[in-house]
């Protein structure tokens, strides 16, 4: 069961390989359809399984075959489920079916389109291996071969300049993170003598020690690998980028499940995390300086899908502050709520993208509402959602969040602060699209309002299944009502933890309270801004036109570092090639061979027969030494 | 086996069908395609053998297997000895797998003076093969000079517009290197007592560490040179691009191999008190290889270069493992040597095949190939993500387990060497997007065919062997396993005795020992010992 989640997936994979290509695009996308439900339904039997299982025990283990055994160094193709691996099991098949479904109907017709699912069902194979795995690296395989579907779907349409550039630059960017991680996986090794996380984990605090060097140094490193896959600073340049690929792939890749990794692979940590304060507060502090930094850069865009990627770091970076005051349930929480709305989120603009035939400038759209109901509906839904209104799943898992860093022994005033703040720019910027984008005057041409049409019942129906997911999937972790979260009961034990990590009902009223409101004013200026005061919003943008500029322009980021990384490396290296490489070792290699020539007199002839010649005569020589001595000897 | 002699014939069948070759007439079409057949066929039956050879070999046992000894000249020291273990049997299949695809690859590739190509390519099989298996000094330097001229003769008289230069240039590097090791080779043949060419006899007993540091220097600049090891690469680049394709493949897939392979049969073993004390010049260079190495391939424009460079910094991983002295290094390192020699053939290859279609090796000639060549860029693809270490393949198997060695050993050129890592995609993955991905594609790409039957043979072998190694290596490095462990206990020997020689100096030779020096490796061997954790 728990290998079939994994491997039905990759069935797919082969029987497209083997078939799709002929069979062609409906069949290649059916199958790999199908084989997400019942990965989905192989997924959801092993999490009753764990049900049935008291509180303390819950973990199945599978073991494959034996991968790379030398000396000490044993690596096993070992799984695990435990109450977070099903979790995120559960959002990747869950989520993961949903968004095969839609693209399904999103990609009929592009010519790619068998290929396109080999790679969706590549993805989720790999990421079940990221999130099942029960050793550091198989998690790594499954860590780096997402990066390579990611890089694969990012650049999917080869032939856009753009996207070839997106998908390398995403690769090369998370490669820098994986560094660091491959790093923190030999020191893992050197002081345990083990990669599994049977062996390190329950032993972390015995071999490493409670505020330890090395185990900062571990987490620190770990944490870094973490800020490439999940786009955090200083490695989140390459996640609005990758809105190069299709939308389905933005939704599923790159908003609910593999950015989603860093935050798993940090929450199955935890046990290492726990022993140093300082890298936890690393992790709190850079999850809320992106929370803050993505949100306000999301607030100037005009793309809607970068609007949407920004929003993505934010969010992540509310994951991570989260993780780093200690709250892995919240966290995880977040993850799971966030891949329900922001999937929704992206299969929306889909959804208009495709109804638009690939417009994506919010300016150039409006009043899409009267064409595109259902797309709408469920657009505000996932808006309402991820802005964190009440009864909608993000309010539930922000306010744990929230609650947690201000409550937390990890936390304080000032990460609270950050998470407010980014709860009301979140509230602005994702208001600020929904009314450019569905209400007020339509900018389209006319004939093309005339067209505009609502997609295909086969992209509507996940886009409502997750719209219901957005409304009612926050209750599982309802808060206040002693044995309500569900969710929290669930994993608790995963992080050592009872349940009921919340007491102080009043404080937590007034929390709720002050989110929601801040919340509710986001929203309300954006309706002032965008509905009411027409214009309103670029008015401010005149007045702070430097502000206004330094947003749009993302902080000057990705100019910054291709000024101080990029062109440094390029320049040294053309250097050392022109000056180093021919100028000195080449030069000084070619410049003995002349000596040796002009010693030896045979100016002319070694550029043509000296060699060849000798060649002929140290065969012959050494030829008849050999007949000689054998003659002899024999 | 029974009286079979296995490896013998493994060697030799090569040079038998060679032989045979020069009395097949290639004047006509006919003739040249049973050239082609004939010596396709004899690298096959060898491959096929090889296999055999494979298949009994016993994991689990460091000894010499397959062991043929003959006496050949007594009186000298020098016997027809040859054996196969962990270290060599890996490299042994990687040449004979190589060769057919070589073949294989060059049915239409090479046109001109067929069987003289024909015969040079077998000629060398033979001579790789005796490097890798032989057991006698004189046996191993006879086909390490052997080996020479074949490959020579293919970079000089099938390769590109400034072959001579590239091919002298080959020459004399290799020759400079190998007559230093002749002279040491006729050194402890001499001084060292028992007038042997036997290598497993000298592996017993290595000289005194106080004479070991010549010696040692005159096996590993040899040996640096043929890896190649910064600064002493710049013949590389020269002769790949140069070099036919199958030549480039022979060359990066199982010459460089010749380098490191005799840095672990040779130099190390034999020298272990030098080995140890070079180690941080040799760790240093590895690792500045691998980020230089880096460097250069990232502003190449020419994709043969590239990949030459590429190379250089593979093989400073290679060092790097073997250079940790323990075990993860020892064993990744001879497996990186084999998947080098797959994913570096495999993508020579590639650029091969792109060559063959458009003639040029500029990386700015090309763009938007996937577009109308997918198959040939989905091998492309797959070949480079192997060559960077991808997971699930082959190279990040030798990767992994040679980083993991070399951080116990030193954790600093461990970090370093990973940024390789980076570096790596860095440069591979550019090359792709330029060549295969983009809006521009040339008039002259246009309408390019895909693979032909013959190039999905050569490559489909090619894939296969990243996957099999990438996912299970089990069955592999439980055969090199032993082998390193008994090569990491010679290499790690500590004080060698000297007062008392066991054979005696033979008499009448000016070559002395010098005073006894009791100058014991011991602090190095001892930080050896701590940080040679698990």
């Amino acid at each position: 069961m728990l290998t079939s989640i994994l491997l039905l997936p990759l069935a797919g994979v082969l029987v497209n390989l083997l078939f799709g290509w002929r069979r062609g695009e409906k069949f290649a996308g059916w199958v790999a359809t199908g084989a997400m439900g019942l990965a989905f339904l192989a997924a959801a039997w092993g999490f009753l399984s764990l049900l049935g299982l008291p509180p303390g025990q819950r973990a199945l283990r599978s073991f494959l075959f034996e991968w790379i055994p030398v000396g000490g160094l044993q690596v096993k193709a070992s799984f695990l489920l435990d109450p977070l691996s099903s979790v995120m099991a559960l959002v990747v098949t869950g989520v993961g079916f949903l968004i095969h479904l839609y693209s399904v109907g999103y990609m009929h017709g592009d010519r790619g389109a068998v290929r396109y699912f080999i790679y969706l069902n590549l993805f989720s194979f790999s990421m079940l291996t990221l999130v099942l795995g029960d050793n550091f690296l198989v998690l790594f395989v499954g860590w780096e071969a997402v990066g390579l579907c990611s890089y694969l779907l990012i650049g999917f349409w080869h032939e856009r300049d753009s996207a070839a550039e997106a998908g390398k630059k995403a690769f090369v960017v998370n490669r820098v993170g994986d560094f660091c991680f491959l790093i923190a996986l030999f020191l893992v090794f050197s002081h345990f003598g083990s990669l599994d996380f049977g062996v390190v984990l329950p032993q972390a605090a015995a071999t490493l020690g409670a505020g330890s060097a090395a185990a900062t140094l571990i987490c620190l490193l770990l944490f870094a690998g973490a800020t490439g896959k999940s786009a955090q600073i200083p490695l989140y340049v390459w996640l609005p980028d990758a809105m190069e690929g299709p939308t389905p792939v933005s939704a599923l890749i790159h908003a609910a499940t593999m950015v989603t990794a860093g935050v798993y692979m940090v929450a199955r940590m935890s046990a290492l995390f726990a022993l140093s304060p300082l890298a936890m507060g690393v992790v709190a502090t850079i999850g809320a300086l992106t929370l803050l930094l993505a949100g306000s850069i999301a607030v100037a865009q005009n793309d809607i899908k970068r609007v949407l990627a920004y929003s993505t770091v934010s969010q992540l970076g509310y994951m991570f502050l989260a993780a780093g005051v200690g709250a892995y349930t919240a966290a995880i929480f977040h993850l799971v709520t966030h891949a329900f709305f922001k999937a929704l989120l992206f299969l929306g603009s889909g959804s208009v993208i495709h109804a638009l035939h690939g417009e994506q400038d919010i300016r150039r759209m409006g009043g899409l509402r009267a064409g595109l109901p259902v797309t709408s509906w469920t657009f505000t839904v996932g808006g309402l959602a991820i802005a964190g209104i009440f009864p909608f799943a993000g309010f539930f898992s922000k306010d744990a969040i929230l609650f947690a860093a201000m409550t937390s022994p990890h936390g304080g005033l000032l990460f609270w602060l950050a998470g407010a703040a980014g709860a009301f720019m979140t509230a602005f910027y994702m208001f600020r699209l929904i009314f450019k984008t569905f209400h007020g005057r339509c900018s389209l041409p006319i004939e093309q309002q005339a067209r505009l049409h609502e997609s295909p019942r086969v992209m509507l129906l996940p886009l409502q299944a997750l719209a219901a997911l957005s409304i009612a999937g926050g209750w599982m972790g309802l808060p206040l009502i002693r044995g309500a979260d569900f969710f929290g009961d669930f994993l608790g034990p995963v992080f050592g933890k009872g349940a009921g990590a919340h007491h102080e009902v009043v404080l937590e009223v007034a929390m709720m309270a002050v989110s929601l409101a801040v919340a509710l004013l986001g929203i309300f200026m954006a309706y002032n801004f965008y509905i009411r005061g027409q214009g309103a919003g670029a008015a401010y943008g005149r007045r702070w036109p430097r502000l206004y500029r330094l947003l749009l322009n993302k902080y000057y980021v990705d100019e910054l570092y291709d000024g101080l990384i990029v062109q440094p490396i390029k320049r040294a290296s053309i250097w050392a090639w022109r000056a180093f490489e021919d100028g000195l070792v080449d030069a000084a290699v070619n410049g003995a061979g002349a000596a040796v020539e002009a010693a030896g007199g045979a100016v002319r002839r070694l550029q043509t027969g000296y060699v060849k010649s000798y060649a002929v005569a140290m065969l012959a020589g050494a030829f008849a030494i050999l007949v000689y001595l054998t003659v002899r000897g024999g | 086996m029974g009286g079979f002699a296995l490896l013998s014939w493994i060697l030799f069948l090569p040079c038998a069908g060679g032989l045979l070759l020069l009395f097949v007439r290639d004047g006509d079409e006919a003739g040249r395609r049973r050239v082609r057949l004939v010596a396709f066929a004899f690298s096959l039956a060898t491959f096929a053998l090889s296999l055999a050879l494979y298949a009994g070999f016993r994991a689990g046992t460091a000894q010499m297997q397959f062991v043929e000894a003959a006496s050949w000249m007594p009186q000298l020291g020098i016997a027809y000895k040859v054996g196969v273990d962990g270290l060599s049997l890996p490299l042994l299949l990687l040449t004979t797998f190589l060769t057919p695809i070589a073949i294989l690859f060059s049915w239409e590739d090479v046109a001109r003076r067929v069987r003289l190509y024909h015969v040079a390519l077998l000629f060398l099989e033979t001579g790789m093969i005796g490097v890798f298996v032989a057991l006698d000094f004189f046996l191993f330097y006879v086909f390490w000079e052997a080996m020479l001229i074949p490959m020579y003769l293919i970079i000089g008289v099938w390769g590109g517009p400034r072959r001579i230069y590239a091919a002298v240039k080959f020459f004399l590097y290799t020759m400079a290197g190998s007559v230093l090791m002749l002279i040491a080779i006729l050194w402890l043949y001499f001084a060292q007592g028992g007038q042997t060419f036997d290598i497993l006899a000298h592996l017993d007993r290595p000289p005194d560490p106080a004479l070991q540091g010549w010696l040692f220097a005159a096996f590993a600049l040899s040996f640096a040179i043929k890896v190649p090891m910064f600064p002493f690469h710049t013949w590389l680049p020269d002769a790949h691009v140069e070099a036919p394709t199958a030549g480039s493949v022979i060359l990066a897939g199982v010459l460089l191999k010749m380098g490191t392979y005799g840095f672990m049969r040779l130099a190390m073993p034999l020298f272990p008190s030098a080995a140890r004390d070079f180690a941080p010049l040799i760790l240093v260079l590895a690792v500045i290889g691998i980020i230089y190495g880096a460097l250069m391939a990232m502003v190449q424009d020419d994709v043969k270069k590239l990949v030459a460079y590429s190379s250089v910094s593979h093989l400073g991983f290679v060092m790097l493992g073997l250079f940790s002295f323990n075990l993860l290094g020892a064993s990744g390192g001879v497996l990186q040597m084999v998947n080098h020699g797959v994913s570096t053939g495999a993508l020579f290859l590639i650029v091969g095949m792109l060559y063959s279609r458009r003639h040029t090796r500029l990386i700015a000639d090309y763009g938007g190939i996937a577009r109308v060549a997918p198959a040939l860029s989905a091998f492309f693809v797959l070949t480079t993500l192997s060559s960077i270490g991808l997971p699930g393949l082959n190279g990040f198997v030798g990767e992994f387990t040679i980083l993991a060695g070399a951080f116990q050993r030193s954790p600093g050129f461990a970090a370093v060497g990973a940024a390789g890592v980076v570096l790596s995609a860095i440069y591979m993955l550019w090359m792709l997007q330029r060549v295969l991905f983009g809006s521009r594609i040339s008039q002259a790409s246009q309408g390019l065919p895909d693979l032909s039957a013959r190039e999905w043979a050569v490559l489909v072998p090619m894939a296969a062997l990243m996957f099999w190694i990438g996912l299970y290596p089990k069955p592999l490095l439980q055969k090199i396993e032993p082998s390193a462990q008994a090569w990491l206990a010679q290499v790690g020997r500590r004080v060698l005795r000297v007062e008392a020689p066991v054979l005696g100096l033979p008499s009448g030779l000016p070559l002395g020992r010098g005073p006894a020096s009791r100058r014991a490796p011991a602090a190095w061997a001892e930080r050896l010992r701590e940080g040679g954790r698990p």
